[in-house]
């Protein structure tokens, strides 16, 4: 498979995967994966389901080893929580939004003399102080996905890998979540958000990795990407076809 | 020995006209199993929940063992308590035979088997929906359980009643180590056994009725708990 990079990974990478390898069912989910994710701004991960988009952001958010190859953050991830990670269909936890930021902030290690503050900035910054105090779970797909992204930028998080947070979602609500990421990324948080929506990486990406069969194919910047891919995978991938 | 009708009838007299024996045994009752159940919570609870998210040598063995010991024989718990506390045992200087503590201690040890295996399938089916989320916050075990343990604390309420069913019920290992002396150790289950053996059957109905409105009680509380924890799930 013909590799192109446009804007290969320089020394600027904030994290880096190096020929990451990982069976599952018998089946190699990624094949020798070389992604680079660069320090600052959006990246967004595009391909066709089982290229091994939601994978990738598993193996850099370390909640699953990979079988060989290496995962190098850089030296500005070095705590345990400088790496957040929100998921397709968020879990929160059996409580109200108000409490489930607190649960957050006291896994997180704020100091309790602070959790009151810092609890009222997180309401503020994702919009939630209406329905602080109503059930998590009973809220809409799209608030759930506001607590959980706020949930994870509790920890301060240097990265924020998001995996597709909006599919599924109404545009209002779309449009609300893609508030929050320009706003975290603006705060200075690189963000990694893997999404099958071409205007979506049009509207918020500054990069794009595009994977295919567990391997990356291109990576370029968004606007480059958007308007004129190398690759045929990505061509066909854009164009509607389908990537068999 | 009275006719059916007339026991039935005095032992109504007896519960309506609050008679002090029978209050003073359902009263010991209550204390004794309330105690052993907190106790037996206090233990299973943590113990259930390190079992269920723990990752430790003999996990397996010690699971099979916990819930192998949900059917312990009451008698044998009373002889090993009874061996333990009796004045030539281990524990005999605490002169604790034939206290309502003794009975605790029975109860404790037969009910926290219980409680600590359903609490180990509620914590194990809860961290199976919240695994993934509390490991990518970097949570450690300590924290997860105290999550898991909280966020099911509805369905950890059927855990515990059954648990308090149970030592409610219990009238072997309390016979053996509480001895079933009037005004000290006399439970009404023991009570219940006495009064019957003596062809006293006002009380022993009484404390019947008595212990049959408590059990329902206690189901209808479990069951209220169980629809409340399956309403909180998703809510």
């Amino acid at each position: 498979m013909l590799r192109l990079v446009a804007s290969g990974p320089g020394p600027e990478a904030v994290i880096r995967l190096e020929d990451v390898s990982l069976r599952r069912g018998g089946r190699r989910v990624l094949d020798g994966l070389n992604l680079a994710i660069p320090e600052g701004g959006i990246t967004a991960i595009m391909g066709p389901n089982g290229a091994g988009k939601s994978l990738s952001l598993r193996v850099m958010a370390r909640l699953i080893t990979p079988d060989s190859g290496s995962v190098q953050p850089a030296g500005t991830l070095s705590g345990p929580q400088d790496i957040a990670l929100v998921f397709q269909k968020p879990v929160l936890l059996r409580r109200s939004v108000r409490a489930n930021l607190r649960h957050a902030l006291g896994v997180y290690g704020v100091p309790r003399r602070q959790r009151r503050a810092r609890l009222g900035e997180l309401l503020d910054f994702g919009r939630l102080a209406a329905i602080a105090d109503a059930p998590a779970r009973a809220l809409s797909g799209g608030e759930q996905q506001r607590v959980a992204m706020v949930r994870a930028l509790a920890a301060r998080p240097r990265l924020l890998l998001l995996d597709e947070p909006t599919a599924s979602l109404d545009p209002q609500a779309t449009a609300a979540i893609e508030t929050l990421i320009l706003d975290a990324a603006h705060a200075g948080t690189t963000i990694v958000i893997v999404t099958h929506d071409r205007g979506q990486a049009g509207r918020l990406a500054d990069h794009i990795r595009f994977l295919h069969k567990g391997a990356l194919v291109e990576a370029a910047p968004a606007a480059q990407f958007l308007l004129a891919q190398k690759s045929p995978e990505a061509q066909a991938y854009l164009a509607g076809r389908l990537l068999l | 020995m009275q006719g059916f009708g007339d026991a039935f009838a005095a032992a109504f007299g007896l519960i309506v006209g609050l008679d002090a024996d029978l209050v003073e045994i359902v009263g010991l009752s209550l204390a004794v199993t309330l105690s052993a159940t907190v106790l037996a919570c206090l233990i299973g609870f943590p113990l259930g929940a390190l079992l269920a998210v723990g990752r430790f040598p003999l996990r397996g063995a010690l699971t099979v063992l916990v819930n192998a010991l949900m059917g312990l024989p009451p008698v044998v718990v009373g002889l090993v308590v009874y061996l333990l506390l009796s004045r030539a045992g281990p524990m005999g200087a605490l002169g604790l035979l034939y206290t309502p503590t003794a009975m605790i201690i029975a109860q404790t040890i037969l009910v926290t088997p219980i409680i600590a295996a359903l609490t180990r399938q509620i914590v194990a089916d809860l961290d199976a929906e919240y695994h993934e989320t509390l490991r990518s916050m970097g949570a450690g075990a300590g924290a997860r359980m105290a999550t898991l343990l909280w966020d099911g604390r509805l369905a950890l309420m059927t855990a515990a009643l059954a648990g308090m069913g149970r030592a409610l019920a219990e009238v072997g290992a309390v016979m053996i180590v509480g001895g079933n002396i009037d005004h000290v150790t006399r439970v009404m289950t023991t009570a219940i056994a006495l009064e019957t053996s003596r062809g006293e059957l006002a009380l022993a109905l009484g404390l019947g009725i008595v212990l049959m409105i408590l059990s329902l009680a206690l189901n209808a509380l479990v069951m209220g708990a169980r629809v409340s924890a399956a309403r909180m799930a998703h809510a």
